[in-house]
């Protein structure tokens, strides 16, 4: 059965494009339009994300049941300690509460948690109606802090305020707060750096530690995969910050080259290519000759022995067409990049959360006719991936089952994923992920046999 | 009494991993029953992100839903711009034939007159014709539990009209799997007994593979047959736990006369009984042998493994209803529930689990409104050595070493939700073959070590 009609809507146009047609400029960051289908979560999301990985904090979410159900440990980061970042809080907001405040509700919340763990560090998320209902967090959780002499932190991340961005900034917000310096505290400052936007899906960070350490560079603290507050708090006494995730950590590197005077470099461990540069990169800016040459021999070594692997796959894979929707615009960057490396072209690529400059990154790294857009929704998702012919999609938890619905292949690059697609190690299971999708034979199963048209002979 | 009256008071304050999911979820899932229906979230775009989500890794199916995406200008001077934008958009590109609004915290909070606002939305594009379902939900206001309910009795006022008599029966159903659906279909079917059951998402949810995707699946509840339903012989509903602010069946009885038959989901013998001998009661249809000879199966398979079942404790959790399905399996197998919980509001729950439990051979503890961490720690006063619940449960697995047959609603970590069947006699069957396997399972896994240290090693 055809469908009846497949509309389209008007406010979407500027912000598809197609690479070559039109020179216009891509719209991005804005506001999701009513009625869209927006892929994006919140500012609630974003913010709980990017923090909910610090391990040996209590993450309570003042709001209403929901907010903290539909988080609770959907996300793999790992922990080499502390278990206690696993566990969702909730004020759990009832009528009266909405009614009357529910000020007292928190500080009596932040109470019982803080005799039940002993907590060094308690980030409290602001949800839509604490927005409205105006509950004073700031003062709330200074009470908190003082009573209790420990960190209590508001996240002021009310779900209108903004889209999924909105709830990075929040967060980086947050952890500014955490990491300045007592005014008595003086920071001396050590060869280490910090590693910002890598959230330990899967043990991610942990294989990135390994390369660094034998390059024989210190990591002071990564923000925020298996880290804690002890680590955190010491973040201004790094000599470089690295950002992997450039959506959700730029503004934080910034801020903390203004405050503590620590550059920054935008890096990424996703595929052979932009891993090699990477760390080349990080031995430079670190202006360290012996690191360099450390990092040549392990890239070479590691190069060497994943290449045959990759190669394997990639006469497996070649010709194939890929499209790529995923959170960020570092994440869709390189895998535009991963793909050319098993022999995958990308004809269509979109973000929930891309910056300008990474729309033009992407434009120029992708092929003429390649389709290119910001906040997608699913009906666009399916038009563009039918008409290009796309073989295989890259997403998250929702896109998936619209892949499999259209009988296509699909790759998930989300929060929940259960093995790493960080550096050689990660390269290699994204090739191989790519070829158990693309090569089950459950596709053949689609196309042929069938019931009801008559039987063949059979020898 | 059968409640141990366990004091509970520290919940309140703050909900320690939650055991169940806000309004709206629940009326999205009761919304995509029906015919070529859509749904809008009136609120903050994260809303909408979240609860498809959830609802696509259970069903593993594409939930497009909408949302009007309030921002901060919406929030303060009203959402009725965004609301009605969402409504064009929806339209457009999804062409359906009723649209269902469900509203969230925030948009209760600022105070949405969603009807007013649809009202003159339908004037103003002159489809005064097109049906237009409103649904207060706030994410604090109750559990997914209440807002499934108070969204089937919310299509039924805004839909159903006075019709002549007609001699179907009325099924309303809660929130159970499709394949469940498709197993209550089947003996109304095998009875020839004409039905209208609602919602019915045994086939929008559970989508066969076909080419081409549409994005509007096929089935579910026609809107010609919910118009039709205040005409019913009489209505079965499955909702004995129900208060009457949100009890369907009621709505119709009181609005016309139609008489409500409240049963219990038809798990186990003695209410898989009551669902077909109504059913024959009502019709004066003769009970086909096939029906008998699947209960006589069901009695044998009972007696098969009755030893086996006596050796568990277990606790259930989930959706009152579910709940209640489950204890009644549990009780007449042998298997003690020991521990008996709902997220949701539960006072009609505890009322049935008392008489129930009166002559059992043990006390159980009855938690009402609670959360993991209180199962938990009653799990393990109780010694509880198998879980029945959504896969939320694991979070008892990993701390307290108990296993988890998975049921109900959601299920996150495994493949299948969709298609477990638990209702009637086959689906009793097969979900009480799963408890004693998981018990067999158990046991064999441990016996050999546990014998030994005790007989040998500790001798």
């Amino acid at each position: 059965m055809a469908e009846k009609s497949v509309g389209i809507i008007a406010e979407r146009d500027g912000f598809i494009a197609t690479k070559g047609k039109n020179k216009k400029q891509l719209q991005c960051d804005t506001d999701s339009s009513a009625g869209c289908v927006s892929q994006r979560a919140c500012v609630y999301c974003g913010a709980r994300v990017v923090l909910n990985p610090i391990t040996d904090a209590i993450h309570l979410v003042h709001g209403p049941i929901g907010c903290a159900s539909y988080t609770w440990d959907i996300r793999g980061s790992l922990s080499s300690g502390a278990e206690l970042y696993r566990n969702s809080f909730s004020t759990d907001l009832k009528e009266q509460d909405v009614i009357f405040g529910g000020a007292k509700k928190l500080t009596a919340a932040i109470d019982g948690l803080m005799e039940k763990y002993q907590a060094k560090l308690i980030f409290v998320y602001s949800t839509c109606i604490v927005g409205v209902i105006g509950d004073d967090l700031e003062s709330i959780c200074k009470a908190a802090s003082q009573k209790h002499n420990i960190e209590v932190i508001p996240v002021e991340s009310s779900g209108f305020i903004g889209n999924k961005s909105a709830g990075y900034r929040a967060a980086a917000e947050s952890l500014l707060r955490l990491i300045k310096p007592d005014e008595d505290v003086v920071i001396t400052k050590t060869n280490s750096i910090n590693y910002l936007g890598d959230f330990n899906l899967a043990g991610e960070a942990w294989i990135i530690h390994n390369y660094l350490r034998q390059m024989g560079i210190d990591i002071n603290v990564t923000f925020t995969g298996d880290s804690h507050y002890e680590a955190l708090k010491l973040a201004p006494k790094a000599k470089l910050n690295i950002i992997q995730c450039a959506g959700s950590m730029l503004y934080l590197a910034g801020k903390m080259e203004e405050l503590y005077q620590i550059p920054y470099l935008q890096i990424s461990f996703l595929g052979i290519e932009d891993t090699a540069a990477s760390l080349r990169k990080i031995a430079v800016a670190m202006g360290d000759d012996h690191a360099l040459c450390k990092a040549e021999a392990l890239i070479q070594k590691e190069t060497a022995r994943v290449e045959t692997i990759i190669k394997s796959y990639r006469e497996k894979l070649k010709g194939k067409k890929a499209a790529i929707y995923v959170g960020g615009g570092f994440k869709a960057i390189s895998l535009i990049k991963q793909f050319r490396e098993i022999g995958i072209d990308v004809v269509m690529i979109g973000t929930q959360t891309g910056r300008q400059e990474e729309y033009e990154t992407i434009t120029n790294l992708v092929d003429d006719g390649t389709v290119i857009l910001d906040d997608a929704n699913p009906a666009e998702l399916e038009r563009f991936m039918m008409e290009k012919g796309a073989h295989l999609l890259v997403g998250g938890v929702k896109e998936r089952p619209l892949a499999y619905k259209l009988g296509m292949a699909f790759i998930d690059h989300n929060h929940d994923r259960k093995h790493p697609l960080s550096g050689f190690e990660g390269a290699v299971n994204f090739a191989e992920e790519v070829y158990t999708t693309i090569c089950s034979p459950v596709w053949k199963s689609l196309s042929t046999g069938g019931i009801g048209k008559g039987v063949e002979a059979r020898g | 009494m059968a409640d141990k009256d366990k004091k509970q008071d520290d919940f309140r304050n703050v909900n320690e991993n939650p055991c169940n999911m806000c309004m709206p979820m629940g009326g999205i899932l009761a919304l995509k029953g029906i015919e070529q229906s859509m749904v809008i979230v009136h609120g903050s775009q994260g809303c909408s992100t979240y609860m498809r989500r959830h609802i696509a890794e259970h069903f593993n199916e594409p939930v497009d839903v909408g949302s009007s995406s309030l921002n901060e200008k919406g929030t303060i001077y009203g959402g009725e711009k965004n609301l009605r934008l969402a409504l064009d958009n929806i339209s457009k590109v999804y062409n359906p034939e009723i649209i269902g609004i469900v509203t969230t915290c925030l948009a209760e909070t600022i105070g949405e007159d969603i009807e007013r606002i649809t009202g003159q939305y339908l004037i103003d594009r002159e489809k005064e014709e097109f049906p237009i379902v409103t649904v207060a939900t706030p994410g604090y206001g109750g559990s997914h539990f209440e807002g499934y309910f108070l969204t089937v009795k919310r299509l039924l006022m805004q839909l159903t009209t006075v019709t002549k008599k007609n001699n179907k029966i009325n099924i309303i159903i809660p929130n159970i799997s499709p394949a469940d659906i498709r197993e209550l279909k089947g003996i109304l079917e095998v009875m020839d007994i004409p039905y209208v059951l609602c919602p019915d998402f045994s086939e929008t949810l559970d989508r066969p593979f076909t080419r081409p995707y549409t994005k509007m699946s096929a089935g579910g509840t026609k809107l010609a047959d919910i118009r039709e339903m205040g005409g019913g012989l009489a209505t079965i509903q499955m909702g004995v736990t129900l208060e009457d602010e949100i009890n369907p069946g009621k709505y119709l009885e009181d609005s016309y006369g139609v008489p409500l038959y409240n049963i219990p989901i038809p798990m186990g013998v003695e209410h898989t009984d009551l669902f077909i001998n109504t059913l024959a009661n009502i019709t004066g249809k003769a009970v086909p042998d096939s029906l008998q000879r699947e209960r006589g199966r069901l009695l044998d398979g009972m007696i098969d493994s009755h030893k086996y079942n006596f050796a568990g404790r277990c606790a259930i959790f989930g959706e009152p209803e579910m709940v209640y399905g489950i204890a009644k399996i549990c009780l007449e197998n042998g298997v003690f529930p020991a521990v008996i919980a709902t997220g949701s509001q539960g006072e009609k729950l505890k009322q049935l689990l008392v008489r129930a439990l009166a002559d059992a051979v043990d006390k159980s503890q009855l938690l009402i409104e609670t959360d993991f961490a209180h199962i938990l720690a009653a799990c393990q006063e109780e010694k509880i050595n198998i879980a029945i619940g959504p896969s939320d449960g694991r979070y008892l697995t990993e701390k307290g070493n108990i296993p988890l047959v998975r049921l109900g609603f959601p299920i996150h970590d495994r493949v299948g939700g969709q298609r477990l069947l638990s209702v009637g006699y086959r689906g009793t069957m097969m979900l009480l073959d799963r408890i004693t396997n998981t018990l067999l399972e158990n046991k064999y896994k441990n016996y050999r070590s546990s014998m030994y240290e005790e007989f040998y090693k500790n001798a």
